[in-house]
């Protein structure tokens, strides 16, 4: 059998709106992924937690509070720690142009803004996760 | 150590790694299966099933909670969500339900999608949970899929099965058909604060007066426990009923051995008919599958030909 590709789609923070988040998990369902979901208010913690735990290939985070910098930071070190480097992490949200190299610097492979389009974001997925 | 031996000492990771291995068929997938099974046995499996949007994650969310305040027992969890028949692709999202209990250390919860297996669980979940048990969980709980009639396959990996039913979700004839109605040790009315509940509750109690009788050799009278999900009320019933069906169980040491080794029969079976069906399609010379299928098609030959030709053909 071939290996399925597992995604975690989380939201970190305190925002409320993961319609966002619904619509990516949506998309790479329908390309043949399996999405875990967990929904709103997920501490970085329980995020690295579920990841573990489910054995994901790759992590997208939606971010719309403007506390990415904390987010993304925290969880690409408890990754780290847990010896799961491995697994790829791309975001999505608002989130200003200085940041995004500032996150990449964390270790998060891409970030996609307001206008990325669910086709560029499986073309991603697909170039960049279990290969 | 071994990826085995670092799951029996508890590691998670280990234990989310050959989850994973199975469920892919990974190499060595039926190594680690043979490595673990000695070490299974232990702990107590509760499938958990139901109509979709029943309550089933919230319920057990709330078993969980409980479950763990019980001697301080470790609580793995198989939720399992469809797979789409279109793309194979799958939203696993039982977990929202159950965040309370993410940096829990003692608690191990795995989303299983079904991979175009239609009896409410996936192929591998026996399997998983057997790891699971394996790795020093002392209870397993199953929530399967949102089930229709009979998708009933949880009963044959549970000890005990609690099937939810919630008002407003079908008539009285819908629960005296076939199928998941025979299943259930527990039955268990959920948002039983919404209209209808008592209702449902009384009809539930009328149908198993009328079948009791026939659960051959049984002495276990299935009752209907009314719970909220979403406030915990009426799940230290719940939980206490299981405890009873569990001390049912294991005063009826026979019965149990004999579910055991009615339920091996059926797994050694489906992996012997797995294994051939392998050699088949992998070892017959006598033309392809889709070539086959394109003759029983076109009405060539029929279906019974088609398969009886690669069976003869296998070198």
């Amino acid at each position: 059998m071939a290996k399925k590709m597992r995604i975690l789609i989380a939201k970190p923070g305190l925002d409320g709106h993961d319609r966002g988040a619904k619509i990516v998990a949506r998309a790479l369902r329908d390309a043949g992924y399996e999405v875990i979901y967990t929904g709103l208010h997920q501490t970085p913690d329980q995020i690295v937690s579920t990841a573990l735990q489910e054995d994901v290939d790759g992590i997208g985070l939606s971010i719309l509070s403007g506390s990415h910098d904390y987010q993304f930071k925290r969880i690409m070190e408890l990754l780290r720690e847990k010896k799961m480097d491995d697994v790829v992490v791309f975001g999505g949200g608002i989130i200003p142009d200085d940041d995004i190299s500032k996150l990449k610097s964390y270790g998060v492979k891409e970030v996609f803004t307001p206008g990325a389009s669910t086709e560029d974001i499986i073309k991603f997925v697909q170039e960049n996760i279990g290969k | 150590m071994s990826l085995a031996q670092n799951a029996l000492s508890g590691e998670l990771r280990a234990i989310a790694k050959i989850l994973t291995a199975i469920e892919d068929e990974r190499e060595g997938w039926i190594e680690l299966i043979k490595e673990l099974h000695p070490y299974s046995g232990r702990a107590y499996v509760l499938g958990i099933t139901g109509i979709p949007g029943a309550g089933k994650s919230t319920l057990t969310d709330k078993i969980i909670t409980h479950l763990r305040r019980e001697n301080d027992s470790k609580v793995a969890v198989i939720a399992v969500d469809p797979s789409s028949p279109f793309s194979g692709g799958a939203i696993l999202a039982d977990r929202i339900r159950m965040h309370e209990h993410f940096l829990d250390e003692k608690v191990f919860i795995r989303s299983m999608a079904t991979r175009g297996c239609l009896g409410g669980l996936s192929k591998k979940t026996v399997d998983v949970a057997g790891v699971l048990d394996a790795s020093g969980f002392d209870w397993v709980v199953i929530e399967t899929v949102g089930v229709g009639q009979d998708e009933i396959d949880v009963v044959k990996v549970a000890d005990t099965t609690v099937v939810i039913f919630a008002p407003g979700t079908g008539d009285e004839m819908q629960a005296m058909k076939a199928g998941i109605m025979e299943i259930g040790d527990i039955f268990v009315v959920n948002k039983a604060d919404n209209d209808g509940a008592e209702k449902l509750e009384r009809e539930l109690n009328a149908i198993l007066d009328l079948s009791a009788s026939r659960r051959k050799g049984s002495n276990w009278d299935v009752p209907v426990v009314k719970t909220i999900g979403t406030t915990g009320e009426g799940v230290d019933k719940l939980i206490s009923t299981v405890m009873e069906h569990r001390k049912y169980l294991e005063s009826m040491h026979n019965i149990r051995l004999e579910k055991n080794i009615s339920r091996n029969k059926e797994e050694i079976i489906n992996i012997i008919k797995d294994k051939l069906l392998r050699e088949v399609m992998s070892r017959s010379t006598n033309g392809t599958l889709t070539d086959l299928a394109r003759r029983v098609a076109l009405r060539e030959i029929d279906p019974y030909t088609a398969a009886e030709s690669m069976i003869k053909g296998v070198s």
